[in-house]
């Protein structure tokens, strides 16, 4: 039993195992009908947290929609080839990526209770995370100097948009792991504060997932 | 330091809005402070303001709803009076706002009527009916209510600070963009629906986690109530549609306020993707309301015909079908855009097709009265009223999804007509009648039937008054949102539709009775059995009002309608006792509450461009979340005595009650 099944059970919910004594002692089990058995706190949670994470995506596939259909829109302003830098972008995925793996590492961490495998890991994933946003902020900052801002052409503005709203969820995520980080330090491996560590690993993962988005359609499409 | 907020703000110079205005602040204000007077703070703020009970929630979202009905419903008297008085000269209302009372009337009725009553009557319902104790996430559920008043409040603030948006319920770019609309009116809108906006999306998330994870013993998906099936289908509808209303309202958000070019008509903005973005959301929209509806009338038909539901099975694949197919139609509602002929072919079939599971709803109804005991209370005149009226809304449908048609018809008040036959006499009909049919169980007693009657009547006839005149003049080429008009055959019918107005308020003024002689003869109008419906579902299993925990023991579920079926089986005998248990249940939590006060001075900063009260704003919010999240006890226990307490009078009172009502039989 890990530390995960620990946090079982709804509220009162399902400490009925009694009900076979209310019932009557029932010989047959108790949840045979059509597999419908009420599930353990931690996989509540993890389910509604990625139903979230569903609804994240939706609101991501309206801005790569938006972008789609904006990408040609240069106003005779600079398009995805003259601005996009592929080295940068292959920095920021990797670090992305790694970050990724480092945040698994974490979680191991949290649910075996290791110190150093979860602070290390947090750690890695701050720095990683940190390190993305410092070279898109980068790229950002280029690009406006060059007049190349957002209120240039609507395709610029559909490419702030989602590779900033990325950038924005990844700011956010860091704000979370610095909290996560906090909350373990001071109250140490409790059963609510792993579902939110958890919860924490699913979002970074998303995070990735979009980026490989990103990276395909905006730079590889773009700069080709 | 107030960014764009000076006295110029304040209408003086428009007396309409201005008495308005003030005579909303001293309703506040005063009942603020007679509330503060009578002491009645502490118990609002244990037992409400905090509350994360989803009955004490779905309450409030009621009561939200019934407010803002008011208001829209005011709005929607002056468009009638207006257009009433505007043939060939001003009328009272000048364009400027009487084009803010066109937008804040659909904008309010849609967001902060339809919505809230919908998702509220799904609170105190849901959970019931799956046999549980609460929500996944109940603290996250008060956070969802209280971000929806927060929109709610701050479309009511433009009444006495600004104005409000000028663009139609939605703000169609370009007139909602900076260059067209300048003022803070569109601001105003999009703050106020994108927060209530997160607040919806998060209910999404956690009814589906709640009805897909949590439910009784034995509670398969095809033991479900329809109710819940219809919640469980809108809710996901929710989900896959309300990011895209975030993003897209974002979208123009960053259009306004930083310059951006998605909408606009340079640097290459599209105007029309917005239109495909928003229909994109809007169109599920419509569905999202008018299914849990559906469910309200499944539930009531079965129960007032004594009858299971004919077609259970058909039901629910008609629910799901119809929110499948919800996201294949949006662009009916601008085949005008030139979009080709192949391409609005397809819409305009999908549009038709979505017509059939909705056809396989109303016959499934009309065969679940057929052979039954029909038994005529005030929620089945609802229904039986929705189901006359909503087929006339559905073929005027069916109608405007012929693309050539449409091209007639296309912002003709034939389609104002059309859309308000089908929310009012679909929506909301379902709404009240599923009022009427929950009150006793979240208050404990029933609503007077003979002001419920009435209510019904005059709603019944006063919408055929007010909206078969719009159908006839639409026909004779009325577009819709005319300031004035200078055609005479339109009259007669316009001041029928103000009639028809004025009938639909004896309607209001009748429910308000309701409630009020209902509250005071509650004595004699208590349900003590738990069970005023003979109705089918768990939640009349359990006493009116319920319990905190809802269910002292979780019931075992055997078969659909599984409280029907034991009250009615043949070998009934009492009840056994059981063996009672501690329960556990969330604290209260103010965080929805300090969340929506943070919410809410963010938006109104955003709104005057008041920077730094932003900032003060989002970092309070956060430091509300991280607050919470340190809370070390989030759950208290109720003693396996005191549940046993709670139960026992429960189990005697409703024994007694059925014993009475079995003499008196």
């Amino acid at each position: 039993m890990t530390a995960f099944e620990a946090g079982a059970g709804y509220g009162g919910q399902n400490r009925d195992g009694g009900a076979d004594v209310i019932f009557g002692g029932r010989s047959e089990p108790l949840y045979a009908h059509g597999d419908r058995s009420p599930a353990s706190k931690r996989i509540i949670v993890g389910y509604g947290f990625w139903i979230f994470l569903l609804s994240d995506i939706v609101m991501f596939s309206a801005f790569f929609a938006t972008y789609a259909v904006l990408v040609r829109e240069t106003a005779g302003g600079p398009g995805g080839k003259d601005l996009f830098n592929l080295t940068n972008v292959a920095i920021e995925t990797a670090f992305l990526l790694l970050s990724s793996f480092t945040c698994g590492i974490a979680t191991i961490g949290a649910r075996a209770r290791q110190a150093l495998m979860y602070y290390g890991g947090m750690a890695l994933t701050f720095v990683f995370g940190a390190g993305f946003l410092f070279i898109e902020i980068h790229e950002f900052v280029g690009m406006v100097a060059q007049g190349a801002g957002p209120t240039r052409s609507a395709f610029l503005s559909a490419f702030f948009t989602l590779v900033g709203c990325h950038g924005v969820h990844v700011t956010l995520g860091l704000l979370w792991l610095l909290t996560m980080v906090a909350q373990v330090f001071a109250k140490g491996y409790r059963a609510d504060i792993l579902r939110r560590v958890l919860c924490f690993g699913l979002f970074w993962h998303t995070l990735d997932i979009i980026w490989v988005a990103i990276f395909t359609v905006v730079y590889l499409m773009g700069a080709g | 330091m107030l960014g764009r907020l000076t006295w110029d703000a304040i209408p003086f110079d428009q007396p309409i809005p201005l008495a308005a205005g003030a005579f909303v602040v001293l309703v506040l204000v005063g009942g603020i402070a007679f509330i503060t007077f009578m002491g009645w703070v502490p118990y609002l703020w244990r037992e409400w303001i905090t509350s994360v009970d989803h009955k004490r929630i779905g309450v409030m979202y009621v009561t939200l709803a019934s407010v803002m009905l008011l208001r829209g419903f005011t709005d929607a008297i002056m468009m009638r009076s207006q257009q009433a008085l505007a043939f060939q000269s001003q009328g009272y209302l000048p364009p400027e706002h009487y084009n803010q009372i066109f937008s804040a009337h659909g904008t309010i009725m849609i967001f902060f009527v339809a919505m809230p009553f919908v998702i509220g009557l799904m609170n105190i319902v849901v959970p019931l009916q799956l046999g549980v104790r609460d929500v996944a996430f109940p603290t996250l559920n008060s956070v969802s209510f209280w971000l929806t008043a927060t929109g709610a409040l701050l479309v009511n603030l433009s009444l006495v600070l600004g104005e409000f948006s000028r663009t139609g319920w939605l703000p169609f770019p370009p007139l909602s963009e900076l260059t067209y609309s300048p003022d803070v009116g569109v601001d105003y809108y999009l703050w106020g629906v994108q927060i209530s906006g997160v607040g919806t999306l998060m209910t999404g998330v956690n009814f589906v986690t709640t009805i897909l994870k949590i439910h009784a013993p034995g509670m398969t998906y095809m033991r479900m109530p329809i109710f819940t099936w219809t919640a469980l289908a809108t809710n996901l509808v929710i989900i896959a549609a309300f990011p895209v209303l975030t993003a897209t309202l974002a979208m123009l958000t960053l259009d306004r306020y930083l310059g951006f070019h998605f909408f606009t008509n340079e640097a290459g903005g599209n105007v029309m993707m917005f239109m495909n973005l928003i229909w994109i959301w809007g169109h599920p929209e419509v569905y999202i309301l008018v299914l849990p509806a559906f469910g309200v009338f499944s539930e009531v038909v079965s129960t007032f015909s004594r009858k299971p539901l004919f077609g259970y099975r058909s039901m629910v694949m008609a629910t799901m079908a119809i929110g499948i197919i919800s996201y294949t139609v949006w662009l009916h509602h601008f085949f005008t855009m030139g979009a080709g002929p192949n391409v609005n072919a397809v819409f305009g079939i999908a549009s038709m097709i979505i017509a059939v599971p909705t056809g396989v709803k109303i016959f499934n109804w009309m065969f679940t009265m057929y052979g039954g005991r029909v038994h005529y209370a005030s929620p089945m005149l609802w229904s039986v009223g929705f189901m006359v009226t909503f087929v006339i809304g559905g073929l005027t449908g069916v109608l405007v999804a012929v693309v050539p048609a449409d091209f007639m018809l296309h912002n003709s008040l034939f389609q104002v007509a059309h859309f308000h036959n089908v929310i009012i006499g679909g929506v909301l009909f379902g709404m009240f009648a599923g009022y009427t049919f929950w009150f006793p169980k979240a208050f404990g007693f029933r609503l007077h039937e003979g002001w419920g009657k009435a209510a019904f009547w005059c709603w019944f006839i006063g919408f055929y008054l007010a909206f078969v005149p719009l159908y006839v003049v639409g026909l004779m080429g009325m577009t819709r949102r005319m300031q004035h008009y200078d055609v005479p055959e339109w009259r007669p019918w316009l001041l029928v539709a103000a009639l028809g107005a004025v009938v639909v308020l004896a309607g209001i003024l009748c429910q308000i009775a309701q409630l009020v002689v209902s509250i005071r003869h509650r004595e004699e109008l208590r349900d003590l059995t738990g069970d005023p419906w003979m109705g089918r579902s768990l939640e009349w299993s359990t006493s009116s009002p319920p319990p905190a925990f809802n269910f002292a023991v979780l019931p075992h579920v055997e078969s659909r309608d599984d409280y029907w079926r034991r009250e009615h089986s043949p070998d009934r005998g009492p009840e056994p006792e059981p063996q009672y248990q501690a329960i556990e249940l969330p604290r209260n939590s103010a965080t929805g509450f300090v969340c929506a006060f943070f919410a809410t001075f963010g938006g109104f900063g955003m709104i005057w461009q008041i920077w730094w009260l932003v900032i003060v704003a989002l970092v309070g919010a956060f430091v509300t979340f991280v607050v919470f999240a340190w809370r070390d006890r989030t759950e208290y226990e109720i003693p396996a005595e005191e549940v046993a307490r709670i139960d026992r009078a429960n189990r005697l009172a409703r024994a007694q009650a059925r014993a009475e009502l079995q003499a008196a039989e």
